[in-house]
């Protein structure tokens, strides 16, 4: 979380602590910060405050997205089409739905190529499924870097009368905010804002409706009031971010170029994801004969904080269904996501330290399993 | 020639890739080898392997054995793994061979 977003968190809760319906001052103020808050971030989507809802989470505002469209297209059938790297809240919702059903069909998950970018023209297929009332495809991937082809995407689904879901969870605040949507749906934290904070953004054009009754928060998408002080953080967090927002784009990029470069020298890697056409600050790479957990333990002894797709690391044992769907290797995987520079003033020499560190870190797991010479 | 059987089951990943390039280095070029493995992450770990490593995968195909199990089908029997069919290729030089990064960042230019 940025440090003035955090200052901004602590005198909104002095602030705006009230119950922005009331009709008292305190809750008049209340009701006027919340308001400034939905006017900064509607600005920055692109979008009308009346477009704009605060939901609990990123991946909350997600579902409520999915759930709305498919609502609203109930009379035309109640087929899902997914990319096969979207994110868990989307993937489970559509094999949920389906399963509930009991019919396959009312879920299509779209293969992408071992970039990890969807394929269009098998998109367009699921799209002509009867029935179909929406696609979900996400800006970029969080995990692996790799923008999707959100023009290509959104004219397909145009042409087919069928809505488009985008989720901007992993690009927001870092890389160009999206243009080409239907429904949209960010997270705060992506953009240097506090957790507890999502997003969704339903234009006036989009046939949207929330099921079950009718609700008089945020809009009608949502019965969780949000909290007045996360609103007004995160609303700071995106303004700081977007005033450098090109040269934190720029710099990140030149960094994670080195990284890919440094990583690819390695023996035995798969640096995973597209090399240009990416978001500036994820690099994922995926080692041979190297136990992901290990090796993330061992970096965080040398003092490096880093995400892995691998099985060993995730509570079902499952590996990341990213990489499954790219077919890269799973094992031994590390994900690299780097701060923003306010957060971080030092990243620089950070990454220099993690470019000379991580032969060793690698050697010293390879060899406890015995790998060294394979 | 008998192929070589390498049973992995029950190992976590990366174990059954190592048994797999284990049995790979000791093996003539050509030889095949039938690797058996339970772990989820086998699935995409070994054909990604041999893509690394350049050997050929000739065959994935599920295995659900419940025929030696006494009892009534069900909690009695073992549990389902894949079976993995690969041809050895002859191994080119170590340096810039074939698991290099930097040729699979080119490859995916």
């Amino acid at each position: 979380m940025l440090p003035a977003a955090r200052t901004t968190l602590l005198a909104a809760l002095d602030a705006g602590w009230a119950d922005p319906r009331r009709l008292y001052a305190e809750g008049r103020a209340a009701r006027a910060l919340l308001d400034q808050a939905r006017e900064v971030l509607a600005h920055g989507l692109g979008a009308r405050p009346g477009e704009v809802s605060f939901l609990p989470s990123g991946p909350a505002a997600l579902r409520a997205g999915l759930e709305g469209l498919r609502y609203a297209g109930r009379r035309r059938g109640a087929r899902l089409v997914a990319t096969a790297v979207e994110h868990s809240a989307i993937l489970t919702t559509g094999r949920y739905h389906a399963a509930a059903a009991q019919d396959p069909s009312l879920f299509a998950e779209v293969p992408v190529d071992p970039l990890g970018r969807v394929d269009l023209s098998a998109l367009q297929q699921a799209v002509l499924g009867p029935g179909t009332v929406l696609a979900a495809v996400q800006s970029a991937n969080g995990e692996i870097g790799t923008r999707q082809p959100l023009q290509g995407a959104h004219a397909l689904c145009r042409s087919h009368d069928v809505p488009l879901l985008v989720d901007a969870m992993a690009s927001l605040g870092r890389d160009a905010t999206p243009e080409h949507f239907d429904v949209m749906a960010g997270d705060a934290r992506s953009w240097g804002g506090p957790s507890g904070l999502g997003v969704l953004v339903v234009p006036e054009r989009t046939r949207w409706r929330r099921p079950g009754p009718v609700s008089e928060v945020e809009h009608g998408r949502t019965d969780v009031e949000p909290m007045v002080a996360l609103a007004l953080s995160a609303a700071e967090a995106w303004q700081q971010t977007q005033a450098n927002h090109v040269d934190q784009s720029a710099s990140s990029f030149a960094l994670v170029r080195r990284l890919r470069a440094a990583v690819g020298d390695l023996r035995d890697v798969d640096v995973v994801g597209d090399p240009d056409d990416r978001l500036p600050h994820v690099l994922t790479f995926s080692l041979l004969y190297v136990d992901g957990e290990a090796l993330v333990i061992e970096l965080d002894r040398r003092g490096f904080a880093v995400g892995s797709g691998s099985a060993c690391t995730s509570s079902t044992l499952e590996p990341s269904h990213v990489l499954a769907a790219m077919g890269v290797l799973t094992h031994g995987n590390v994900r690299v996501t780097l701060p923003l520079n306010t957060i971080a003033p030092t990243i620089d020499e950070d990454v220099s330290r993690f470019i000379a560190e991580l032969p060793d870190a690698v050697a010293a797991v390879r060899a406890h399993l015995g790998a060294s010479d394979l | 020639m008998n192929p070589i059987e390498i049973d992995a089951r029950g190992l976590r990943c990366p174990l059954p890739v190592i048994r797999l390039a284990e049995a790979a280095r000791a093996a003539p070029a050509g030889a095949w080898i039938v690797v058996l493995a339970s772990d989820p992450a086998a699935r995409y770990d070994i054909p990604a392997w041999c893509r690394m490593r350049d050997h050929a995968l000739h065959e994935i195909t599920e295995v659900s054995d419940s025929s030696g199990s006494a009892g009534p089908p069900g909690e009695s029997d073992p549990p389902p793994y894949l079976r993995f069919v690969v041809q050895i290729r002859p191994q080119r030089s170590k340096a810039g061979g074939a698991g290099s990064g930097s040729e699979r960042s080119s490859r995916a230019r």
